[in-house]
């Protein structure tokens, strides 16, 4: 029978677990409260709309404005997302749906690998091979631009696109694709019109997740994203992310002066953007689960 | 048009597909074997850098890399397990078990940049650790409990139910359940989890720039408390940096971290296979 120091020891561990539980939870709570507490102090030096509005990013001279970093990052990632996701949808289906066995066996591990590289690494890569080639190919005078991020980032969000995706369409019952072929459908028919359509959600949760990986990335678009705080017009110019900008500035700041705090309202803005957008792809999954 | 021809161009275009993906795997293996390998030898991750970094090997960013990963997975793993136990042991359907799922997908999705910010502002400056070893292996700890969690929660749930009811019969307490029934059978997708968790780890380069990672360092750190090199920083500094840093020490520190990283991720699966095909149950 259990004792009373057993009944001590269960009681704390039991404890100690249901706390562990709700520790994700804590954390989320506090990294936000964090960025809040060290980022708002900002508005001492700048408002609202002038951080969120200027245009220009001179931390050295005390002016704050971040919309070239914040259309930066969009630009990147609106290029990676025209490239990622029709890419990596249509290769979810060819393993998903068409791919036999054996072609899966080697699809499958191809892409975890992709997802393993580290983004230092891709950043490298990038630095030494797409770079010079993006400069040769547009004669342009340097070949750090927003599309070598684009490409880059691309291929580090498609892994969870894919895999994702995948999950989708094995979720869409059997019964689906049988019955369109029983009504005289080919494949791709059934595939385009039935099992796609079905998938959306979880589709729709893939694309979410991979936007979200290319707005965080950091290291990667650091190193060949060219580094100018100006407000981009076209894919062949350097940008700066709201990320790199946080890498390549924070280690330079006197703590807590405004461009410490304003490296941190970057931070909070790029929490808001992950967590809204993470939070959308969680309810499209809930919703393809039912 | 024939819907024959229509599903062939269709399926062309998704093989093609498939194909853009696994091609720059390949390519960037190809590159950093045959640009890198040549410059790894005994000596090179053996030595320490010299002479502005220029020359020697890579020992002290391996050395701070192997520090780093070690702490970090003695952080994270108790904590993590724990956090599975609660989800797949004790938490009952409802919006609490809803609100920590959606946690961990938050978790999972933060920007590793603002890891870092978190990590700097509370663990550097607000606990007073300084950029050290401990300030960065809490920050990448906080980084892979996701991972750890996740892994570690579908190895929990696979033990079957029966094995719960039957020790819960002879006596056990809940917890004594857990502790003889379920985590032992549980073990193999739990290191699992535990070795991605060091994977990730080792190549982020975020989390760890304001927190430990030292730019160069003479000596080995001696204590938790003391800076480190690091692999992925060191591949930073090397490439971006440091101006006419020798290429084969850029080629070879970038290998010398894909063979570590995609190493613990081949470990991993070996596991994970091994343990599927040996199931008791």
């Amino acid at each position: 029978m259990a004792g009373s120091r057993e009944k001590t020891t269960e009681a704390v561990i039991t404890g100690a677990i249901r706390l562990s539980g709700v520790a994700t939870i804590i954390f989320v709570v506090l990294i936000f409260a964090l960025l809040l507490r060290d980022g708002l102090p900002v508005f001492r030096y700048t408002s609202l709309s002038k951080f969120l509005l200027g245009r220009d990013w001179q931390p050295l001279s005390g002016v704050f404005g971040a919309l070239p970093l914040i259309l930066g990052s969009l630009l990147v990632t609106v290029g990676a997302v025209a490239i990622s996701v029709p890419i990596g949808i249509a290769a979810a289906v060819y393993i998903g749906e068409i791919a036999g066995p054996r072609v899966r066996e080697v699809l499958k591990p191809a892409v975890e690998t992709l997802a393993a590289i580290p983004s230092i690494v891709i950043g490298f890569i990038g630095l030494m091979l797409l770079a010079p080639w993006i400069k040769q190919v547009f004669n342009l005078p340097t070949g750090l631009t927003a599309l070598a991020g684009s490409i880059m980032l691309a291929f580090m969000a498609m892994p969870t696109i894919i895999s994702i995706s995948e999950d989708a369409l094995n979720a869409v019952p059997k019964e689906y694709r049988a019955g369109s072929l029983a009504l005289g459908a080919t494949q791709w028919q059934t595939i385009s019109r039935v099992v796609v359509p079905a998938a959306r959600s979880g589709i729709l949760a893939a694309v979410m997740l991979g936007v979200g990986r290319a707005i965080g990335e950091t290291m990667a678009v650091l190193m060949i994203t060219g580094n100018a705080a100006v407000i981009p017009h076209t894919f062949l110019e350097p940008v700066r992310t709201m990320t790199a900008t946080i890498a390549a500035e924070m280690g330079e700041t006197v703590q807590y002066s405004a461009h410490y705090h304003a490296l941190f309202a970057i931070g909070a803005v790029l929490f808001l953007l992950t967590f809204t957008i993470n939070l959308i792809a969680d309810l499209a999954l809930q919703r393809s689960r039912r | 048009m024939d819907r024959r021809v229509a599903q062939g161009i269709a399926f062309a275009l998704l093989r093609a597909s498939a194909f853009v993906v696994v091609m720059p795997v390949l390519l960037v293996l190809y590159f950093l074997i045959s640009r890198g390998w040549s410059a790894i030898s005994w000596g090179f991750v053996t030595q320490m850098p010299s002479g502005g970094m220029t020359q020697g090997g890579i020992l002290s960013p391996i050395v701070g890399t192997l520090y780093l990963v070690t702490c970090t997975v003695i952080i994270a793993l108790p904590l993590g397990v724990m956090s599975a136990i609660y989800l797949s042991e004790y938490a009952r359907p409802g919006w609490l078990t809803r609100l920590i799922r959606l946690a961990i997908v938050n978790l999972a999705g933060v920007p590793s940049i603002v890891y870092g910010l978190f990590g700097y502002a509370v663990f550097v400056l607000l606990l007073s650790l300084g950029a050290s070893i401990l300030a960065g292996s809490l920050t990448l700890a906080l980084l892979i409990l996701p991972v750890i969690i996740v892994t570690a929660e579908e190895a929990l749930v696979t033990v079957p139910q029966s094995f719960r009811e039957a020790s819960l019969a002879l006596g056990a307490t809940k917890w004594q359940t857990v502790r003889r029934a379920v985590l032992p059978n549980a073990l193999p997708g739990i290191i699992t989890g535990a070795v991605l968790g060091i994977g990730r780890a080792a190549g982020e380069t975020a989390p760890i720039l304001f927190t430990v990672a030292a730019f160069y360092m003479p000596n080995l750190p001696r204590s938790i408390f003391d800076q480190a090199m690091a692999l992925p920083y060191h591949l930073y500094v090397m490439s971006t940096q440091v101006p006419n840093a020798p290429l084969r020490v850029q080629w070879g520190t970038a290998l010398t971290l894909l063979m570590i990283v995609l190493g613990m991720n081949l470990t991993a699966a070996v596991i994970r296979a091994r343990f599927r095909r040996r199931k008791p149950w």
